[in-house]
């Protein structure tokens, strides 16, 4: 094996904040401290960096600024959408619609509005993780008042077919909402056009180069929706509280550079996606999870029969590798992942999953080194496994 | 979040392998999905040799690596009374929520400890209960 090397294989999880968009918030951590709210000139300076924020939004998601509203993130940005537009609606009815595989900050807002009476249908996938739009439309009744469905999914990656959702969803007139966070700069938004039947669309700056603790909740114009935070008049009194303005700055910056080229970009990880893809899977007994084509472009999921996902991941990180699986261990909880579930796999396929997802912290060495360790790491876990039975000859 | 004992229990486990004459051999799953195999090999009423494999999390294998270490040369009764805290103490502590991982090498080596006495003749040990 060559030298030792990091390699940051998890840009699902989080991306590094790039330069540029560092450079645009520090402004805002040092003198330009004001508060937005404030009349004097620091304040008038930090409410001006806001909206021009808002403005790099709206651009790039070809929407209208005061349709962008600015949250601590894609939890709450979710969580607002969720139950804001089921509180809202409540006197049309209490029905919602969602997949089983939402992340956590859709399912659970899903699950405490069961709690208060509200009645959830999690639609099937099929074993990549799509939603058939026919199913939704199945779905709906006279009481639904939301229907929500990720654009791509965390962890296996699966590209759903979001504008024909909406497009169902607009014909029976409830309102509806995709979790995008995983999207922004991967997928060219459009609002005002291709995505003209979304109502919301929840973002987070750091799953683009951004700072973390800072997203957005793209409301259309006339949707119902009730306010989420109540205080101040911030956000036009939609979401109170003091603005995060260097997050807010610096996710701005970070949308701009993220989508000024989108289809290059993807090019470019997509072409060393593939190679490691097809590297990893000549490892006997490993699976690829998720949509073969219809994928995010750096995302990756396999699974390893016979061993676990967590031994498999802290071996790659004492070798410098960081990613991620949907074992159960790792997270802690008795059960591998509600994805990874829901898709089908047997709980033991599921245990040994190992999700990658590149970007621009990785290089074409990168991919080397990974297809380098990987194999002997899996070999050495299958030696230990008391699953594993080796075939003559492999 | 595991410590350096653990880590190097579950990067270098002893006794990985299995032993084709055992004389005890036992296996124990939790509902994690961590599941371990265990091969004894009995003289005089110790534990002579041991070997393991385990399919599991880091706290799993460096569990069964380090409950191996600790049974070896003990008499039956002896490791038959060594608990999940007493392995988890040897490695300087699991994480939280991680003691319960370890939990299969305890059961298995109970199984591969009552396999030999039945072969033996001998009544089966009884687990003393309640078990944490």
């Amino acid at each position: 094996m060559g030298e030792k090397r990091f390699v940051y294989m998890d840009h699902a999880a989080t991306t590094f904040t790039k330069p540029e968009v560092a450079e645009a918030m520090m402004p805002f951590l040092k003198e330009h401290f004001g508060n937005p709210s404030s009349l004097y000139s620091i304040g008038r300076e930090a409410k001006e960096a806001v909206e021009s924020a808002r403005e790099q939004l709206a651009k790039a998601l070809g929407a209208k600024p005061e349709e962008v509203y600015f949250t601590s993130g894609g939890t709450e940005s979710d969580n607002w959408a969720v139950k804001g537009t089921a509180l809202a609606r409540q006197e049309r009815g209490n029905h919602i619609i969602t997949t089983p595989i939402e992340h956590h900050a859709v399912l659970y807002p899903c699950e405490y509005l069961e709690t208060k009476g509200f009645e959830v249908t999690y639609l099937l996938v099929d074993r990549y993780g799509l939603v058939d739009p026919a199913d939704v439309e199945a779905a709906i009744r006279e009481d639904t008042t939301l229907i929500s469905v990720m654009y791509a999914n965390n962890e296996i990656g699966t590209l759903e077919p979001v504008p024909e959702i909406g497009k169902i969803a607009k014909e029976h007139g409830v309102p509806f909402h995709t979790d995008a966070v995983q999207v922004i700069g991967k997928i060219p938004l459009d609002m005002q056009g291709k995505h003209k039947d979304i109502d919301m669309l929840s973002l987070s700056s750091h799953k683009f180069y951004g700072p973390k603790g800072v997203g957005a909740l793209y409301i259309r114009e006339g949707t119902e929706i009730d306010n989420y935070m109540h205080g101040g008049g911030q956000e036009r009194g939609r979401r109170a509280g003091t603005e995060n303005v260097a997050g807010i700055v610096g996710m701005g910056k970070a949308i701009e550079l993220a989508t000024a080229n989108i289809e290059a970009h993807n090019e470019k990880i997509r072409k060393m996606r593939d190679r490691l893809k097809d590297g990893v899977l000549e490892i006997p007994h490993c699976r690829l999870n998720g949509h073969p084509e219809k994928r995010l472009p750096g995302n990756l999921n396999f699974s390893f029969e016979y061993i676990e996902g967590e031994s498999l991941l802290l071996m790659l990180d004492q070798l410098g590798v960081c990613c991620s699986t949907g074992s159960a261990c790792s997270s802690g909880s008795s059960e591998p992942s509600h994805v990874l579930r829901a898709i089908g796999l047997p709980p033991k396929i599921a245990q040994g999953s190992l999700r990658l997802t590149l970007g621009d912290a990785d290089s074409e060495e990168d991919v080397d080194y990974v297809l380098e360790v990987l194999p002997g790491i899996v070999e050495k876990l299958r030696a230990m496994s008391p699953f594993y039975k080796p075939a003559a000859g492999t | 979040m595991y410590n350096k004992t653990v880590m190097d229990h579950f990067m270098n486990p002893r006794n990985v392998g299995e032993i084709e004459d055992a004389d005890g051999v036992g296996e124990a799953g939790n509902p994690h999905g961590d599941f371990m195999k265990i091969f004894l090999k009995i003289k005089d009423n110790r534990i002579e040799d041991v070997r393991f494999k385990t399919f599991g999390c880091a706290a799993a294998i460096a569990s069964s690596s380090m409950a191996t270490e600790l049974i070896k040369g003990m008499t039956l009764e002896e490791a038959w009374d060594l608990t999940n805290e007493a392995v988890g103490e040897a490695l300087g502590g699991l994480p939280p929520g991680k003691l319960e991982c370890s939990v299969v090498s305890r059961e298995a080596i109970h199984m591969a400890i009552n396999e030999y006495r039945k072969k033996q003749g001998l009544e089966p040990l009884e687990e003393k209960l309640p078990n944490p």
